[in-house]
């Protein structure tokens, strides 16, 4: 188990310099720049700049002094917020979508386990059906949609909730975008378990513990949800992405100040650091939680270790 | 009034009946043997008993047990039935067993859900009855998971969740066709022992089993009942002609002629042959010969090397020592390097027909294509003509021509194979377990095709096999395997009527014998074989062997000559 933990670990390392590499490419293939604008700098004081934030180094040198920042977890100083380095902006920032998106997994996981679970149970039923037809609705349906629709119902003719954020603390305000974020998830996890309980179910195994006469909620509950479980788990790491990117889009339409709101507005503003900085955060958290899933199935596959 | 009292128990699939209209009574502590062949509807009515069928299965009849009727019951009133009062054994405890739980939970559960200890005494319960089936260290096991077992410990820890609860009744469907012969027989003597006076009702298509173990029996055909009575009776005088089909097909070990030495020359020989896969040697030092027209049999259980020693001889996996000389030439490399005259005189058949055959091709495409690569100037008239030729030769009319090997049996689908391996008229044909799959009477038909084959063209035919009653009409020699080894050789005459090595012997003393007269020997070997990547030292068979001294721990046995056999052991018989 630790040999197969080393390993995993040690595979996830080239994978993150490869998108550290590429988003570092791509941020300085855009054109213009940081402090390109329409008032025309005089040209020295342009050169000054550009000096200052090592800009007129060649590439592979700025790459190099990047990457060796990034090892002392130094994100480098911020283009646009001038007084600001890049790591206070992600640390003032991160809190609140690692909230949203942390609820919203587990939302997620909450409900789509327990509907796909009962609809297998069900399979063929109206209550099977009921479930797989709302889960294809949840999946067509893009957040950009489902997001407002939420809001004029729930938030504008009922008034039950607020439409965006409110200064109130707590889960009223959080309410909205949590749901809006799962959605899509609850849709596709249901599917998932719904699957992989069905072929679970026909395994030997199961007939083995039903013969012994177990009942069906323990022959579920101890014998089936476990295997079950694996295909859903290595949907964690699409999902968990999937749930980072959905952020961006929740974040702009409730005015949430996170993460995602963040990297619109660095993106706008051309700062580069900022921009390069969200991305390779967002990589190395999808990257450990991923390699948390790897580990995980280790744990729930025993066959799996010793491979 | 019976224990167990099956009347009229029909089964249907929509329009497909699998049992029809079967009766069915089991007294108390008595045992019963439910024999038919593949598709006779046996395992299905087993089911049946415990509710457990798919539920597009349509039951009808009365499954009365202790006067409660349990067909209709709801799935909560058989749970008061399942392993309370009727325990369940299945054929592969590699797929029965739970591989995600430890066994320990998985005992742990069936008590504690019929609240037959509390949480403190469960896993004492557990450990006693784990220590009942035979299982050594039984804390290790507890924290076992299945894959960890071996097959004999799994079955035995099957055998332990289904008696734990102490039932009435033990319904074990073929509950030893997945272990190897000598684990087989430690299995049966076990269900045996602890038993008690819990009835049995042993679902099986070896007549071996029956014979041995069952006092009354009742045979199925094609989902009806065809006959059924004391053991005893039905062996002596079997009323119904496929009664009597079952018991001529059912091979037996102890007697029956063997084919006589062959004296062609030799053709294809073996010699000081080694084969290592990445952490294991799977083959040590093998050397055989194959004459014209004799049939060589290769036995072993798992892990004896016998399908790694052939394969290696026709190049599909590499020697890592030795030579293989056919007709006074090397056969070097692999199978890919190799002349093409060589590969077609050396032709092979796998153990499972269909999943050989390509399902996406008719059989005169499947039994045609060596043809196009071998006889490529061929036309396609006279290749049809070939193929018809061969399949009639293999008992196949014009008609199977078009069909896909789904549309086969598995008697057709592996006619079509072998007439695949015929039709560049190979002078020796290898058999990997090629009748293995087979229901006895169709393993009869396509044994005889063989002979017939061979008699008609002088074809020389390697058959690999685990069976030895399977093997002794067949073989005018037999090499015996064990953990990579030769450990004997000799003619058949020889080698069943006298045989030298102690594993040979408990190998033949293992085979059940389908007939209730001869005594059902107890198992002749403890334990299972050891793991090939870590074989024991000196002679390999020792911890195992009745005979073993201090000297077999050190030194490995040559192979010697005694009395016409080559035999490795320092003991022989």
């Amino acid at each position: 188990m630790l040999r197969y933990t080393l390993l995993r670990i040690l595979g996830a390392i080239p994978t993150l310099l490869l998108v550290i590499a590429l988003a570092f490419l791509m941020v300085h293939a855009a054109p213009g720049g940081p402090f390109s604008s329409e008032r025309v700098l005089p040209e020295h004081v342009e050169k000054e700049i550009e000096r200052r934030y090592h800009l007129d180094e060649p590439l592979p040198k700025q790459f190099l002094r990047y990457v060796s920042g990034l090892l002392q977890g130094d994100l480098g100083p911020s283009y646009s917020y001038r007084d600001y380095d890049v790591d206070e902006l992600i640390a003032d920032t991160f809190p609140v979508s690692l909230k949203l998106g942390a609820l919203a997994m587990a939302l997620a996981l909450l409900l789509g386990v327990s509907a796909g679970t009962v609809a297998a149970l069900r399979q063929g039923a109206w209550l099977d059906k009921f479930v797989m037809g709302f889960s294809m609705t949840g999946i067509s349906i893009p957040v950009f949609v489902v997001a407002p629709v939420l809001v004029l119902f729930l938030a504008v003719k009922l008034q039950w909730l607020p439409a965006g954020w409110t200064s109130e603390v707590g889960l009223k305000r959080l309410f909205l975008p949590v749901v809006t974020l799962a959605l899509p998830q609850i849709a596709y996890i249901a599917r998932l378990t719904r699957a992989s309980m069905i072929d679970v179910l026909n395994r030997d195994f199961i007939r083995t513990a039903r013969a012994q006469g177990l009942g069906t909620a323990t022959v579920v509950r101890v014998h089936a949800l476990k295997p079950a479980m694996l295909p859903v788990l290595s949907y964690m790491g699409p999902a968990i992405a999937a749930v980072l990117t959905g952020s961006v889009v929740v974040e702009e339409v409730f005015g949430i100040p996170g993460l995602g709101q963040q990297f619109v507005r660095g993106a706008s503003n051309r700062d580069y650091t900022l921009v390069l900085g969200i991305v390779v955060s967002y990589a190395t958290l999808i990257i450990s939680l991923n390699l948390i899933v790897d580990i995980l199935y280790g744990v729930i596959d025993p066959r799996v270790r010793y491979r | 009034m019976s224990l167990l009292d099956v009347q009229g128990l029909t089964i249907r699939y929509g329009s497909d009946t699998v049992v029809d209209g079967v009766d069915l009574y089991i007294d108390r502590g008595e045992s019963v043997g439910l024999v038919g062949e593949s598709g006779s509807g046996k395992s299905q009515s087993a089911l049946a008993i415990l509710g457990l069928l798919p539920r597009q299965a349509e039951v009808s009849g009365s499954i009365l047990f202790d006067e409660q009727q349990l067909l209709g019951a709801s799935e909560q009133e058989l749970d008061t039935f399942r392993a309370r009062r009727i325990g369940m054994v299945f054929q592969d405890p590699m797929q029965a067993l739970n591989p995600y739980l430890r066994i320990g939970a998985q005992l742990r559960q069936i008590l504690l859900s019929h609240g037959r200890a509390d949480k403190a005494a469960v896993d004492a319960s557990v450990l006693e009855m784990l220590a009942k089936v035979g299982l050594p260290d039984p804390e290790r096991q507890y924290r076992a998971y299945p894959h960890e077992l071996s097959g004999g410990m799994r079955q035995r820890v099957m055998l332990a969740s289904a008696l734990i609860v102490e039932p009435d009744l033990l319904i074990a469907d073929e509950p030893t066709t997945a272990l190897d012969v000598t684990v087989q027989a430690q299995i049966l003597d076990l269900l045996e022992d602890i038993r008690d006076d819990t009835a049995l009702l042993l679902i099986t298509h070896d007549l071996g089993i029956v014979a041995g173990h069952c006092e009354h029996m009742i045979v199925l055909d094609k989902g009806h009942l065809v006959e059924q009575g004391q053991t005893t009776t039905l062996f002596a005088a079997p009323a119904h002609p496929h009664t009597r089909t079952l018991l001529d097909a059912a091979p037996r070990v102890d007697r029956g002629d063997v084919p006589t030495s062959a004296t062609g020359s030799t053709i294809l020989s073996v010699s000081g042959a080694s084969v290592e896969y990445r952490d294991l040697t799977a083959v040590r030092d093998v050397s055989f010969a194959v004459r014209e027209g004799e049939t060589v049999a290769v036995v072993g259980e798992s892990g004896s090397g016998k399908s790694s020693v052939v394969r290696a001889m026709l190049g599909l996996v590499p020697l890592s020592a030795g030579r293989v000389v056919y007709a006074g030439e090397s056969l070097e490399g692999p199978v890919e390097r190799r002349l093409k005259s060589q590969r077609r005189d050396l032709q092979l058949v796998f153990q499972d027909p269909v999943s050989a055959l390509n399902p996406q091709m008719r059989v005169r495409s499947i039994v045609a294509e060596p043809l196009l690569v071998h006889e490529s100037s061929m036309t396609a008239a006279a290749r049809l003509e070939r193929v018809t030729a061969i399949l009639e030769k293999v008992g196949l009319s014009e008609r199977f021509l078009e069909r896909f090997p789904h549309q086969l049996s598995g008697g057709q689908a592996q006619r079509v194979a072998i007439a695949r391996a015929l039709i560049l008229e190979p002078k020796v044909l290898v058999c990997d377990e090629a009748v293995a799959a087979l229901d006895g009477s169709v393993r009869r038909q396509v044994l005889e095709l063989l002979r017939a084959v061979q008699a008609d063209t002088g074809l020389s035919i390697i058959f690999i096999s685990h069976d030895l009653a399977v093997v002794r009409s067949i073989s005018h020699r037999v090499l015996v395997m064990y953990l990579g080894k030769l450990v004997e050789a000799a003619d058949s005459g020889t080698l069943f009527t006298s045989p030298r090595h102690p594993y040979t012997q408990a190998l033949l003393d293992s085979v059940p014998v389908p007939d209730p007269v001869v005594v059902a020997k107890r198992a002749p070997l403890r334990g299972e074989v050891p793991s090939p990547v870590n074989p024991p030292p000196g002679c390999v068979f020792h911890p195992r062997c009745p005979k073993a001294e201090a000297k077999c721990n050190s030194t490995a046995p040559d192979l010697r000559d005694v009395a016409g056999s080559s035999v490795a052991c320092h003991f022989p018989n």
